[in-house]
C-alpha cells in the first residue's frame, strides 16, 4: 500500500489537502482535510445583527452571494419580515444571485477544471507561452483524449470564458452595487431600484452570456462527456440533498428535497446535525481544538438524518427529476436525453459537470423571466426593527449546494451565529460513526492509472470545493 | 522589436476568501487576459509562476514552484499576498505542511517587493475582527515582527478594485513606487487612494442640504444609515465597479470603509451613524 498526499489541491477555492491510500491501482480510502480556520462565527458574536449580512459574505469571494442570500433570509426570519419583502425585492435578489450562479459554473468548468483534460503543450502558435506555463501540470499529462483541434478550441474558449465570467460579475454589480461582495441585498429586500436603462443593460449582458452558454459552454461539456464517457462511473455517490433556491410564487424555482434512498423526502432543518469527532473542535463544536488527536480537518461533518449527503448541482438535479415541478426538471430531461445519460448516473464526475451546464441554461432562462417581471416603479425593500431577542434561520441552495445560516439575537446583539456551507457537506471528514464524507466516499474504490493524482484531482474538483466556505 | 522583460510573480493566498483574485479577474482595460499574456507597461510583462486558483500544477508539482523560485530567483520576483497571516497557533493555516506564517516570511524574505493585496493582507481585515481568534495580522506588521525588511506596498479594499492593483503594479514596474512621498502613512500609494469619497460623492448635494435617507432604498445622503464615506479614501466614486456599471453608494448602500485600516472593528456597527470622533484623522491619503 502507498500513501499519497495531494497538498495543496489547486484550482479550487481555498486550502484543501487530500490523503489517499492506494493499493494495486485502487484508492482504498481517502481523507480530506480543510487547512484554514479563521473563526468568523466567533467574530460575529456581540455585533449588531444587520452586520452579519455584510460580514458573512466575506466568508467567500467566489460565492459571496450565497452567504449574502442565506444571511438575508436568516435576518428576514429573525426580524419577522419574511412575508413583507416586496415582490420586486425578491426578483432582484433572484437576479443578483442567478448571475452569481452563471459566473460560478462558467468559472468552474473552464478555469478550475479544464486544465485536468486539455494539453497546453499541444497548443499551436506563438504568443501562448504564458498560457502554457499557467496551465501546465508540471509533470507528464495523463489521459488526454481531445484531438488537436478540440484541444485548441477548448483553450480558446477558456480565454473567452474569462471575459464571459467577468460579464456575469457585471450583471451582479448592475443590481447589486459591486462584485465580489455585493452591497444591495439587505434584510427586507434590496437597496437599489434599477431604472429601465439598468434593466436593458442587464438584459443585453444576460443575452450575451446565454449565447455563450448555448454556443460554447454546453457544447463543450457535451464534447467533454463524449470523450470522457467513463467519468459517469468516476467518483460516484448515492445520497443527495437540496435546500432549494430562488423563491418564486410561494415555492422555489429549484426545489428542495433529499434523496436518502428511495423517494424524495422533505428537508427539515431540525434533521441537520454536525459531528466534530474528526474535526479540530471541542465537543461544543465551536471552540477550536488544534492538534486534537483524532482530528484531521477544520471542516465539520454535517449529516441529514444521520446521512452524509452530496450537495450541489447533481443533488439538485436528482431531486428535481423526481418532483412534479416544471422548470429545471424539463431542461434536465431534454439535456440528459441528448447526452444519453440516466438520472442514476448523475452522482459522478461526468454528471456533476453536465448538471452544472444544464442548470446554467435553466438559470439564464429563469432570469429572463424575472427580469421581465421587474417593475421599476415598485418598492424594493420593506422596513424593519431589530428585536431585543429573537432567532432566525436562512436555508438556500448556492452554486455549490445546500447552505444554512442560523442566528440568535439577545439584547439586540448577535448571541450566536452558525453557518453550514455546501463544501462542509461535501468535503466533510468522518463522523462519529466513522462514515466518510461524500468526497471521501467518491474517492474510495477508484481505479487509478499512475500514482492517483489525475483521477483524484478530477474527482475532487468535480465537487467545486470551496474551503473558505467549508470552514469559516 | 524590443524584448519583453518579465517580472515573476508568486501569488500566495493566506487567511482570505479568494475575493481579491476574483476582483482582479474582473479587470477591464487591461483585462485578466492582458495581465497574464501581454506587456502591461511598455516592454514589461508579469509572469504568474504561482497562483493556486488558476495554475495547472497541483500538490507536489505546485509546491515545488513555491520552494524553488525563492532560491533560483532570489530578489527578482514580486510576492503578492492575499489574505491575512494567522500567528496565534501552528495549525490555523497550513499549506503543504508548513504554516502560512512560515511560508509568507520565507517567500517575502527573498522577494524584490511585496504587494499586500486586499484589506486582510494590508491590515488584518475580516479575520482580524475581534476577538481575532487566530491572531491574524497584515503582512507588513507580520514581517516587521519577524524581522523581514522587504518593502511592502498595501493595496487594501474588500476586495480592492482591480484598477487599484493594476495602477499600483504599473508604478512598481516603472520604478516610481519608491519615490519619496509616494506611500501614505498606512502603506498605500497615495496616488491610488487619492481622496475622500464624501468630498466627491454624487449624493453630496443631499448631505449639504440635509436630505438624508432614513431607511434602505430611500433617496438622499446615506450618512444617517452609517455611511463611512466621510472617512474613506478611495476612487470608487470616480471609477465605479465592474466595468463602471455601479458602486456601493450609487446602489443605495452606505460605504463600509472596506479599504481603511479600521475595517472591520472600528467601522462596525456598519449601520450606525458616524461620530465626529470617528471622522477625526480621516483623509490620510491626501
Amino acid at each position: 500500500m502507498t500513501k499519497l498526499s495531494i497538498d495543496p489541491i489547486t484550482r479550487i477555492e481555498g486550502h484543501l489537502k487530500v490523503e489517499l491510500e492506494v493499493e494495486d491501482g485502487i484508492i482504498l480510502s481517502a481523507r480530506s482535510s480543510g487547512a484554514l480556520y479563521r473563526g468568523l462565527e466567533r467574530i460575529l458574536v456581540g455585533r449588531y445583527p444587520l452586520d452579519a449580512q455584510k460580514i458573512t459574505q466575506r466568508i467567500c469571494g467566489v460565492c459571496p452571494l450565497a452567504h449574502s442570500t442565506a444571511a438575508s433570509l436568516c435576518l428576514d426570519d429573525a426580524l419577522g419580515i419574511s412575508e413583507e419583502v416586496p415582490r420586486n425585492g425578491l426578483l432582484l435578489r433572484n437576479l443578483i444571485f442567478g448571475a452569481n450562479f452563471l459566473h460560478n459554473h462558467i468559472l468552474h468548468f473552464y478555469h478550475l477544471s479544464l486544465a485536468d483534460y486539455v494539453d497546453p503543450e499541444a497548443l499551436p502558435g506563438a504568443g501562448t507561452a504564458p498560457l502554457v506555463q499557467l496551465l501546465s501540470p508540471g509533470t507528464a499529462a495523463e489521459d488526454r483524449r481531445f484531438s488537436e483541434q478540440e484541444n485548441q478550441r477548448l483553450v480558446e474558449n477558456y480565454v473567452l470564458a474569462l471575459t464571459m465570467r467577468r460579464k456575469a460579475q457585471e450583471l451582479v454589480a448592475l443590481f447589486g452595487g459591486k462584485m465580489p461582495h455585493d452591497m444591495a441585498i439587505v434584510p427586507g429586500g434590496v437597496t437599489y431600484s434599477p431604472d429601465l436603462g439598468d434593466i436593458q443593460a442587464f438584459r443585453f449582458r444576460l443575452q450575451e452570456i446565454a449565447r455563450f452558454l448555448e454556443e460554447r459552454y454546453i457544447p463543450d461539456v457535451f464534447l467533454w462527456l463524449e470523450r470522457y464517457r467513463d467519468h459517469l462511473e468516476l467518483g460516484r455517490t448515492a445520497v443527495f440533498a437540496s435546500f432549494g433556491v430562488f423563491p418564486e410564487d410561494g415555492g422555489r424555482a429549484i426545489p428542495a428535497g433529499a434523496l436518502l434512498g428511495g423517494e424524495v423526502v422533505e428537508v427539515r432543518a431540525d434533521d441537520v446535525s454536525e459531528s466534530v469527532d474528526s474535526s479540530w473542535y471541542e465537543a461544543d463544536s465551536v471552540s477550536p481544538a488544534p492538534g486534537k488527536a483524532q482530528g484531521y480537518s477544520w471542516v465539520k461533518a454535517p449529516r441529514l438524518g444521520g446521512r452524509a449527503c452530496e450537495v450541489g448541482p447533481a443533488a439538485r438535479a436528482r431531486v428535481a427529476l423526481r418532483l412534479n415541478q416544471n422548470g429545471l426538471r424539463d431542461v434536465l430531461q431534454a439535456g440528459l436525453g441528448g447526452a444519453d445519460v440516466a438520472a442514476e448516473q448523475l452522482g459522478s464526475v461526468g454528471g456533476r459537470h453536465l448538471c452544472r451546464a444544464l442548470e446554467a441554461r435553466f438559470v439564464a432562462q429563469a432570469m429572463e423571466g424575472w427580469l421581465s417581471e421587474l417593475d421599476p416603479d415598485a418598492p424594493v425593500a420593506c422596513g424593519h426593527e431589530i428585536p431585543a431577542q429573537g432567532s432566525g434561520k436562512g436555508l438556500t441552495d448556492a452554486p455549490r449546494g445546500a447552505l444554512g445560516h442560523w442566528i440568535e439575537i439577545e439584547a439586540g446583539r448577535i448571541a450566536a451565529y452558525q453557518v453550514i456551507s455546501p463544501t462542509t457537506w461535501n468535503a466533510s471528514p468522518r463522523d462519529a460513526g466513522g462514515t466518510p464524507g461524500p468526497l471521501e466516499e467518491a474517492l474510495a474504490g477508484t481505479r487509478v492509472r499512475g500514482a492517483g493524482h489525475t483521477e483524484a484531482g478530477r474527482i475532487v474538483r468535480s465537487f467545486d470545493p470551496c474551503l473558505a466556505c467549508a470552514v469559516q | 522589436m524590443s524584448r519583453t522583460s518579465t517580472l515573476p510573480v508568486i501569488w500566495f493566498q493566506a487567511a482570505g476568501c479568494t475575493g481579491c483574485s476574483i476582483s482582479l479577474m474582473n479587470a477591464d482595460y487591461p483585462d485578466i487576459q492582458n495581465l497574464i499574456l501581454d506587456e502591461i507597461v511598455p516592454g514589461q510583462a508579469l509572469s504568474m509562476l504561482f497562483h493556486a486558483t488558476l495554475m495547472g500544477r497541483t500538490g507536489r508539482a505546485s509546491l515545488e514552484v513555491l520552494e524553488r523560485v525563492p532560491i533560483e530567483r532570489r530578489g527578482e520576483y514580486v510576492l503578492v499576498v492575499e489574505g491575512a497571516v494567522p500567528t496565534a497557533g501552528k495549525e490555523y493555516g497550513v499549506v503543504g505542511e508548513r504554516t502560512m506564517a512560515d511560508r509568507t516570511a520565507s517567500l517575502a524574505g527573498s522577494a524584490l517587493a511585496v504587494l499586500a493585496l486586499g484589506s486582510c493582507a494590508s491590515y488584518g481585515g475580516i479575520p482580524a475582527g475581534a476577538p481575532n481568534p487566530t491572531g491574524c495580522k497584515g503582512v507588513a506588521e507580520f514581517l516587521r515582527d519577524v524581522g523581514v525588511d522587504t518593502p511592502v506596498i498595501n493595496v487594501p479594499g474588500c476586495p480592492p478594485h482591480p484598477r487599484w492593483f493594476v495602477e499600483t503594479a504599473a508604478y512598481v514596474l516603472l520604478g516610481k513606487a519608491s519615490r519619496p512621498g509616494m506611500v501614505d502613512e498606512v502603506g498605500r500609494l497615495s496616488a491610488v487612494y487619492p481622496g475622500l469619497i464624501h468630498e466627491n460623492c454624487p449624493r453630496r448635494a443631499d448631505f449639504d442640504v440635509g436630505r438624508f435617507a432614513r431607511s434602505f432604498s430611500e433617496e438622499g445622503c446615506l450618512y444617517e444609515l452609517g455611511c463611512k464615506g466621510p472617512y474613506t479614501d478611495a476612487s470608487c466614486w470616480e471609477h465605479r465597479w465592474n466595468g463602471g456599471v455601479n458602486w456601493c453608494i450609487q446602489a443605495g448602500h452606505p460605504c463600509v470603509a472596506c479599504c481603511e485600516p479600521e475595517f472591520l472593528d472600528r467601522v462596525s456597527p456598519l449601520y450606525r451613524k458616524l461620530d465626529p470622533d470617528d471622522i477625526a484623522g480621516a483623509g490620510r491619503g491626501r
